[in-house]
């Protein structure tokens, strides 16, 4: 009796820090169907001629996301023709990040232009699965024969403060390995950014 | 224009002596803090003026230091708040809060460097807490409630 209860109690324990972790390079990543700023649905599998994604989990009101909008804008135009565009996806609750509203989101979008989908993680639901804990936090995905496989984690690059002091481009040198064939060097990289917020119970 | 020189002198100096209250550190800097080994038990938080969570559990961090100094507990909080900002946001928080451990300011742009030498389990995120003392360093990348602050602090003392 005491170990038919066990079991699940068990099950339980291992269960909940493979949740937390993630993905890593290497794993299969899922796809997601999820509300874009225009109202209309996302999905990668949307996209027959992408080669692979850039999904990053970023929001409006962190200063280190807000650091990086115009640098997301100029990657997602510079990659996306060649193959590998932008996902941008709002990770946080709105209740407890009232700036991170969807209607907040739309305003954002319009104010800087942006050339990519901005996604709400409705129920929050995708980012424990790709296991981000920060904005901005990116997943480069690659297509292979047998679905998306993350290629890369991490950071843009290697100075959220000032671009023009960026020695390591970090997430445009894994694509464009991806796009030589070859696999990134640096295939994960920590940065600072905002913890995600997630709902209250 | 001598005036404008002057003027110029004058902000210049001013800037000068109020940056030196709060001292700016790449990580090699703020390594030593992260490691001492004595008698101390350490309470070192990452946090930021604009991390709603860190500010949220800033008071937090002063009762700790208010209340545990006399224990031998020593509250550091390391700002990572961007350094053209020291002047304008962090210096008017500290006052605001009436914020009295020392605050330090970690300027390193190259955080991939460094992150995993402040704990190996820290992704990044704001806020992130390190407690050590000479015998072990526990590391929390979370927010606190008091009590829950409280218990660490305390069970970090007991096994001094």
């Amino acid at each position: 009796m005491k170990k038919i209860m066990l079991l699940p109690f068990l099950a339980l324990l291992f269960s909940i820090p493979a949740i937390a972790q993630g993905y890593k390079v290497g794993d299969r990543a899922m796809d997601f169907k999820l509300k874009n700023v225009d109202g209309k649905y996302v999905s990668m599998s949307d996209y027959d001629s992408a080669k692979g994604f850039i999904v990053i989990f970023t929001c409006n009101h962190c200063p280190f996301s807000v650091a990086y909008e115009d640098r997301i804008i100029e990657i997602d135009l510079k990659y996306k023709e060649l193959g590998y565009p932008v996902i941008a996806i709002n990770p946080n609750d709105p209740v407890q990040v009232p700036a991170d509203s969807f209607d907040e989101m739309i305003k954002r979008a319009a104010d800087k232009g942006f050339t990519f989908p901005y996604l709400m993680d409705e129920g929050q639901k995708v980012y424990p699965v790709y296991g981000a804990t920060r904005t901005p936090h990116v997943y480069l995905l690659n297509k292979e024969s047998d679905g998306l496989k993350v290629a890369y984690i991490g950071a843009i690059d290697d100075n959220h403060q000032d671009v023009k002091a960026v020695k390591s481009r970090y997430l445009e040198d894994a694509v464009n390995a991806l796009m030589k064939g070859e696999k990134p060097a640096v295939d994960f990289t920590k940065a600072v950014g905002c913890s995600i917020k997630k709902a209250a119970n | 224009m001598k005036r404008f020189i002057a003027a110029t002198l004058l902000v210049l100096s001013v800037v000068t002596i109020s940056a030196q209250d709060i001292r700016v550190l790449d990580y090699r800097q703020l390594k030593p803090y992260l490691e001492k080994k004595n008698d101390t038990t350490y309470v070192v938080n990452f946090w930021a003026t604009w991390c709603l969570p860190c500010v949220k559990e800033m008071p937090y961090f002063q009762k700790i230091h208010d209340q545990y100094a006399g224990s031998g507990v020593k509250v550091l909080l390391v700002s990572l708040d961007f350094v053209n900002h020291i002047e304008s946001r962090l210096k008017s928080f500290i006052q605001k809060h009436q914020l009295t451990p020392e605050v330090l300011v970690l300027n390193d742009p190259d955080a991939n460097s460094w992150i995993s030498q402040v704990h190996p389990a820290w992704s990044g995120a704001l806020p992130a807490t390190l407690v050590y003392n000479r015998h072990s360093v526990d590391f929390y990348e979370k927010s606190f409630t008091y009590e829950e602050l409280e218990q660490i602090v305390k069970q970090k003392l007991e096994n001094k």
